[in-house]
């Protein structure tokens, strides 16, 4: 039987330590050892996008890197993003398009969009269809998430809240 | 399903790599950007002792530009290749194909060289190495080679490393000023495996196409190079009858196989309708 080995990195601002063991992948070690159930797990095999988390700053599939992985890196998790503010403007317009309905697939979501609007200054709605091709969502159809995300663009471009 | 237990150990020099790689043999797996070895250990698909972290091998990370041509290291990640200039300048085929790899929260993480010794028969940049000309260097506890791509991509997930063997990186040859590039994909939703790709790459000279290495993926299992459609399109000027019998001639070179999604012959028609973007694309594409 595998060791737990010895882990600190900084998880959501916080220096954090823990041990884990090697097959334990991050999505698993956040819901389960750090009751971050905000990272959901959809497929486990990077098909869904819903485990999404950002790693030193790059969204990475939390279920396609280990938790051991992570040792003197930066992970921020849905739950850390949202509480410092990072992510309001696209969780306004999520909920006033109705980008959602079971929620499964909204945190992925709303990393993955976070990303694009600070890669990209203007995506058009075929660059954000296209940057969200590898976020599942079960229930929307996509129209209504694609409409967030364009309008948060468009509210940027015109001087407005920046997210 | 959860991956099974295994062992640990991050290495920072090759050296140590190797070591344990020539330790633990076959009972070892490589781990770079893991977006395709993860897969398989949650789906128990793969169940190795030893996991062997090689990210932390920085020199192996890096793009180089020299007189010889421009190298591509192995643990150079997709986002990377993707935002490089000297990509875009010195590898355009490259720089047109990795947009099409996966999804951007996998290419933050895949590397190239993970790419290349895993070769998926869908997977673009295997097909780009070849249509491309490059030579991949491996190595082991004594010696590195060098492999040319045409030697390298042997049969479905199967490539010529050799037991105890790392790839480093690959080198692609100087790009000339009537080198020309087109790449081409189909897939079901943009992100997923393609049904059919094709990535091009010849010279062209006096509006005709010389050298042209036509290279079709997930329609066999390695990327197959099309030659007889591609010494049609060499043989004089391009016109519409010449790709017409380009894309005939694409029976002969290619065999797919029906997949779960896809017949064989659906998969020789998108093909043929590759061929005819793809050709169009080389002969109005912009010089360096």
């Amino acid at each position: 039987m595998a060791d737990r080995l010895r882990i600190a990195f900084h998880l959501n601002g916080i220096q954090t330590t823990r041990e884990v063991f090697a097959r334990v992948h991050l999505a698993d070690f956040l819901r389960q050892e750090m009751g971050l159930t905000g990272t959901h797990l959809g497929c486990e095999h990077g098909a869904c996008g819903a485990c999404s988390v950002r790693l030193d700053g790059a969204v990475v599939r939390g279920c396609l890197i280990l938790a051991v992985q992570v040792d003197g890196r930066s992970v921020d998790t849905i739950e850390g993003l949202s509480d410092a503010g990072e992510l309001a403007s696209l969780q306004g317009a999520f909920h006033r398009r109705n980008a959602l309905q079971c929620g499964f697939c909204t945190p992925g979501m709303l990393l993955t969009a976070a990303e694009l609007i600070e890669r990209e200054r203007r995506p058009d709605r075929r660059q954000i269809r296209e940057y969200l091709s590898g976020n599942l969502c079960r229930c929307t159809g996509y129209h209504a998430i694609v409409d967030a995300v364009d309008e948060v663009c468009r509210d940027r471009d015109a001087g407005g809240a920046v997210c | 399903m959860k991956a099974p237990s295994v062992d640990y150990v991050k290495v920072f020099s090759l050296a140590e790599a190797l070591d344990l790689l020539d330790q633990h043999g076959d009972r070892a797996a490589l781990l770079a950007g893991g977006q395709s070895l993860m897969p398989m250990l949650n789906m128990r698909l793969a169940a190795p002792e030893v996991l062997i972290d090689i990210n932390g091998l920085s020199d192996l990370a890096t793009i180089a530009v020299t007189e010889a041509g421009t190298s591509i290291g192995a643990l150079v990640r997709h986002v990377d290749l993707e935002r490089s200039d000297e990509v875009r300048n010195r590898l355009p085929l490259v720089h047109m194909a990795v947009p099409w790899m996966a999804h951007p929260a996998i290419r933050n993480r895949g590397t190239f060289g993970g790419s290349i010794a895993f070769a998926d028969p869908a997977a673009e940049l295997p097909a780009c190495c070849l249509a491309l000309d490059a030579n991949i260097q491996v190595a082991n506890r004594s010696q590195t080679r060098t492999i040319a791509a045409a030697d390298f991509f042997c049969g479905l997930y199967t490539t010529a490393i050799r037991p105890g063997e790392i790839v480093l990186g690959a080198n692609f040859p100087m790009r000339q000023p009537n080198d020309r590039s087109a790449f081409a994909e189909l897939a079901r939703r943009h992100g997923d495996y393609a049904l059919v790709g094709l990535a091009a790459h010849g010279r062209l000279n006096d509006s005709r196409l010389a050298g042209l290495n036509l290279v079709f993926f997930a329609i066999g299992a390695t990327p197959v190079l099309a030659r007889r459609a591609a010494s049609i399109l060499c043989r004089e000027q391009v016109s519409r009858g010449l790709i017409a019998e380009a894309q005939d001639a694409l029976k002969h070179d290619l065999s797919p196989d029906d997949s779960l999604n896809t017949s064989g012959d659906m998969k020789l028609h998108l093909a043929r309708v590759l061929l005819g973007r793809v050709t169009s694309s080389l002969l109005n594409s912009t010089p360096l």
